[in-house]
């Protein structure tokens, strides 16, 4: 299992972060939950941690800001002495047809899902080069796999992480960490409960195994991959969409 | 000084220190590619605390090379 690891989960207040957080804290790793906005959450989260007897910390980051990660990766290093996983997961939506989006719409989205990831592994590669250990898992989408229409950003942000994943991945490996990405289709979070029924129905037609997945669905992925038992996998996209792409 | 620069390189780098002079050079002589390099240089910023800029780089082929750097840096 993984006692004695650090984690580290981006956006992990709610979402799929937060149950990715609770998964490798009951692996025995402690983690630190890390936030932008919603502290109050983010305690939760830690509070729940610790009522199963695991460990946490919550910690404020905004990841799109490159200095701040350093600052953010320095602190966690400095608490802990080590850092073995790293979960890119916090991302952002601002849905809209391609033709009617702003600049500002695309660059918050890339800003948050792509560069985001790169600054956190910027820092935290250092440390898991030195250890001669690590894993990094880096939350994609099926929009970025196969594309989806209305999320022209969210798409191309979640397509480059696919490729700084794979990357990464080449980099990293002669020095025993592994980079792996995590694609969740249509999973149950508040991010798609945004969505109108509508859609919903359609998104739920295109799903071979029927149903929208749950944030615990991607969190056995991330839990697998963070494992001993996963490493010899590196550069991968692990798919767990209920079979939209294949 | 040099000591302890030709202990961290056998370090790093797996290389017998006795074989190490300040003629060393990283990747000709040592087999080192950038990725070792950078984590050499990761090594001397953690002992000498310094930064050593990524641009300083280009002037860091051998041995001697980091102690003459790591002088005029002190």
């Amino acid at each position: 299992m993984l006692e004695g690891k650090v984690a580290v989960v981006t956006g992990a207040s709610r979402g799929i972060g937060r149950a990715v957080a609770m998964k490798l804290a009951s692996q025995g790793a402690v983690v630190v939950i890390n936030y932008n906005g919603s502290a109050g959450r983010a305690a939760e989260v830690k509070e729940e941690i610790e009522k199963t007897g695991g460990q946490a910390e919550t910690m404020q980051c905004d990841v799109s800001d490159f200095g701040a990660c350093e600052n953010f990766i320095k602190e966690v290093i400095a608490k802990f002495g080590r850092l073995d996983i790293l979960v890119n997961n916090a991302g952002i939506t601002r849905d809209g047809l391609l033709m009617r989006m702003s600049e500002e719409d695309f660059d918050a989205v890339l800003d948050t899902n792509l560069k985001g990831t790169f600054n956190c592994i910027r820092f935290a590669s250092r440390q898991m080069m030195k250890q001669r250990s690590g894993r990094i898992i880096n939350l994609s989408s099926v929009s970025g796999v196969m594309g989806n229409a209305g999320q022209a950003n969210y798409s191309a942000s979640k397509a480059g992480v696919i490729g700084l994943t794979k990357a990464t991945a080449r980099e990293l490996a002669s020095r025993g960490v592994t980079v792996n990405a995590v694609a969740p289709g249509f999973i149950n979070t508040e991010m798609t409960a945004e969505l109108s029924e509508k859609v919903k129905e359609g998104a739920a037609a295109q799903i071979p195994l029927g149903s929208f997945g749950e944030p615990e669905d991607i969190a056995e992925a991330v839990g697998f991959l963070a494992s001993e038992n996963a490493g010899y996998i590196t550069g991968q996209v692990l798919c767990v969409d209920g079979g939209m792409a294949m | 000084m040099l000591e302890k620069v030709k202990e961290i390189v056998a370090d790093s780098l797996g290389a017998e220190i006795s074989t190490l002079t300040e003629a060393s050079s990283f990747k000709d002589d040592l087999g080192a590619d950038s990725l070792d390099l950078f984590e050499v240089v990761m090594a001397f910023e953690e002992e000498f605390d310094v930064e050593i800029p990524s641009e300083d780089l280009e002037q860091i082929a051998t041995i001697g090379d980091v102690v003459k750097y790591l002088e005029a840096h002190k």
